[in-house]
């Protein structure tokens, strides 16, 4: 069968799957609707988290961005999976025993507060929107490369998808998908790595297969690698050209932005008890380090392999997937020395002359992962199975991320804000409807990709870092944390992020350089910087400002102890 | 609440601080090995190996070994508060 054959049956069959769970899985009430009515187990609780968290860019994107930037491309492995360890220790746990249905929640109560409540809101509508255009636009990319249907139509099934079974079963639904959806793309994934690891090094697990020997050269693969880079005139894969203290900030703002996200916080009120939430962390990252570790392993094998493919061949004779993958523009070539051969040359490249040598070949990193079954010649159906892995890590996403926005909408201004009165019913319905708008939002969103999608997703983990995380910590860890201390302090946390991004990504890009940055510090760290100017502040004003009621104070004892955690489910405000 | 509130309030203390030298043990652990080994001091660990492998050592606690220490962080962390959680009477097994 042919590729296209193959894609179209894995991905019609994953589809159809998704479909029957949603008419399975329907939610009766807001409670299953905004979180499965608890009754989630701790193990699929930590698969659809894995799959809530993997995004296309996990899937489509970090491979290749490691590939190209080799040491460099660690601030996400660590960055994105470490945030699980302050996940786990510092929020989950308390976040269940409170009890809340959103984020907003928590944080409009702890802080008795509306003006918290509605920054909170504002904060998780922003961030889940920039992420969910990222997403729509991996679906876009895997249909119009794989099925040959324009992204306008790819965009419109996979919003179909999503509205059939977000809007239907909310939180349960997307729940009972996300642990389908998470087998689908862990296996995507780690097939390809498989094969891969094999055929270059002769060991079948790829995580311990890139540390062993290349088998066509008999040195290690990650010598070899470096040899490569030096001969073209890369920075050594291994150790990178970022600065140490800006690669520091980077990961601790993907750490705390990753604890701060609202679309994995609300994860773990889904699972039953306290404890439940505690170990389904811990289960969450190991499916997540199943991808994770076998990621940079891909990298490399994928890096080898282009180099070996492209470096000094003649145009001519590129197989088949190089002008596929021309006709998309995420490859290009530019014959500037006219002699029909390919150079592709990083900056350091000189001749025997030792005049420099041009770069000829542009290369998306987006497609490292999508065309290396192709690159490495393996079978059809799994270039099918990769699409497939691809659109159930975007659509998964996209489901937890619409969650949000639609439960922010009808929980939290509605039933929390400005209509107390609504009946039970009535929020089921407006939770439907704002659900269905926000996947028509999203829809629009992945079709007219705002040029900036790639910058705005540095401001969901700054902005996450730099609001929830230190809000929520001091909400759970300080009783006299009080209401100034914590809006002044998302407010200051959130404008200085906000400021520095937005001057040096759309005011002024020619100054995005590491002279420029303070302290070295790239606008991708500075969530890191702002997450302190948050505490700075908020510990500041709360010193000066009067203390707590006491019942925020007995409220915070109790969300410390696990004990009770089946009452506290509908709060009284 | 089911316990009565003196005693919650000094087994609430105990508990509480008990809580909180662990999580700071833990992040410790956590800090050490990915801003530790894998940033900080990833240039000289690079110049020794990973035995019997091909992996510069800083290199891979960055885009391994710290995952795998992250992993087993939070089991450990699971099964210290499982275990202090019955020492106080706080666990949800009697409800």
């Amino acid at each position: 069968m042919s590729v296209q054959a193959w894609t179209f049956v894995l991905v019609g069959l994953s589809f159809a799957l998704y479909i029957g769970i949603a008419i399975w899985s329907r939610a009766h009430s807001t409670s299953e609707f905004y979180v499965a009515g608890t009754g989630v187990s701790p193990l699929a609780n930590g698969m659809a988290t894995a799959a809530d968290w993997m995004s296309a860019a996990s899937f489509i994107s970090m491979a290749g961005i490691i590939s190209f930037r080799g040491y460099d491309g660690s601030v996400y492995l660590m960055g994105w999976t470490g945030g699980y360890v302050l996940l786990a220790l510092l929020l989950a746990p308390y976040l269940r025993k409170f009890g809340a249905y959103t984020v907003p929640d928590f944080v409009g109560d702890r802080y008795y507060s509306q003006t918290a409540r509605i920054v909170a809101v504002v904060c998780a509508i922003f961030v889940s929107f920039t992420y969910v255009a990222g997403q729509m636009r991996g679906v876009g990319i895997v249909f119009s490369r794989f099925l040959e249907v324009p992204i306008e139509v790819g965009v419109f099934i996979g919003m179909g998808i999503v509205f059939f079974y977000a809007v239907l079963g909310g939180m349960k639904g997307i729940t009972y998908t996300q642990v389908a959806q998470y087998c689908v793309l862990i296996f995507a994934y780690l097939v390809p790595a498989i094969f891969l690891s094999l055929l270059i090094t002769g060991n079948v697990v790829p995580q311990i297969g890139f540390g062993g020997v290349d088998q066509t050269s008999g040195t290690f693969l990650l010598d070899r690698l470096n040899d490569l880079h030096r001969e073209l005139g890369f920075a050594a894969y291994t150790s990178g050209e970022k600065s140490t203290i800006d690669i520091f900030f980077i990961t601790a703002a993907l750490m705390a932005g990753t604890a701060g996200l609202p679309h994995v916080i609300i994860r773990f009120y889904t699972v039953p008890k306290v404890r439940d939430a505690r170990i389904s962390v811990g289960y969450a990252l190991v499916f997540i380090a199943l991808l994770y570790t076998a990621a940079p392993a891909v990298a490399v094998f994928a890096r080898t392999n282009l180099l070996n493919t492209v470096s000094e061949q003649p145009y001519s004779e590129m197989p088949e997937w190089f002008s596929t993958w021309e006709d998309t523009g995420l490859i290009s070539f530019d014959d500037r020395n006219g002699d029909g051969v390919i150079q592709y040359v990083g900056p350091e490249a000189r001749d025997a002359a030792g005049s420099p040598i041009e770069n000829e070949l542009t290369i998306d990193q987006d497609i490292i992962v999508l065309a290396n079954p192709e690159i490495s010649g393996l079978p059809n159906w799994v270039i099918g199975l990769v699409a497939a892995g691809g659109l159930a890590a975007a659509l998964s996403t996209a489901a937890g991320l619409l969650l949000v926005v639609s439960s922010a909408v009808s929980h939290d201004l509605l039933k929390r804000s400005f209509r107390p009165d609504i009946t039970e019913r009535g929020e089921l319905i407006a939770a439907r409807v704002s659900a269905g708008l926000a996947v028509m939002v999203a829809g629009y969103l992945g079709i007219n990709p705002p040029g900036f999608v790639a910058e705005v997703v540095a401001f969901a983990f700054g902005l996450a870092a730099a609001s929830f995380f230190p809000a929520i910590i001091m909400g759970i860890f300080s009783k006299r944390m009080n209401r100034e201390g914590a809006v002044l302090g998302m407010i200051a946390g959130i404008t200085f992020t906000a400021s520095y991004i937005v001057f040096f990504k759309f005011i002024d890009p020619s100054a995005n350089t590491a002279e420029y940055w303070w302290f070295g510090i790239s606008p991708e760290g500075i969530g890191t910087l702002g997450m302190l100017v948050n505490f700075a502040v908020a510990l500041t004003v709360s010193r000066f400002t009067p203390a707590p009621p006491p019942r925020i104070a007995e409220l915070v004892e109790r969300i410390r102890v696990p004990r009770g955690a089946g009452e506290a489910h509908e709060i009284s405000a | 609440m089911t316990l009565p509130p003196d005693r919650r309030a000094v087994s609430g203390e105990g508990y509480w601080r008990k809580n909180l030298t662990y999580v700071g043990m833990l992040l410790v652990v956590w800090f050490v090995i990915s801003y530790g080994a894998g940033i900080l001091f990833v240039e000289p660990l690079n110049r020794i190996r990973l035995p019997g492998t091909g992996f510069p050592l800083g290199f891979w606690f960055a885009q391994q070994g710290s995952i795998y220490v992250f992993v087993v962080l939070i089991f450990v962390y699971v099964f210290l508060m499982n275990r202090l959680d019955r020492e106080f009477g706080v666990d949800e097994d009697a409800e």
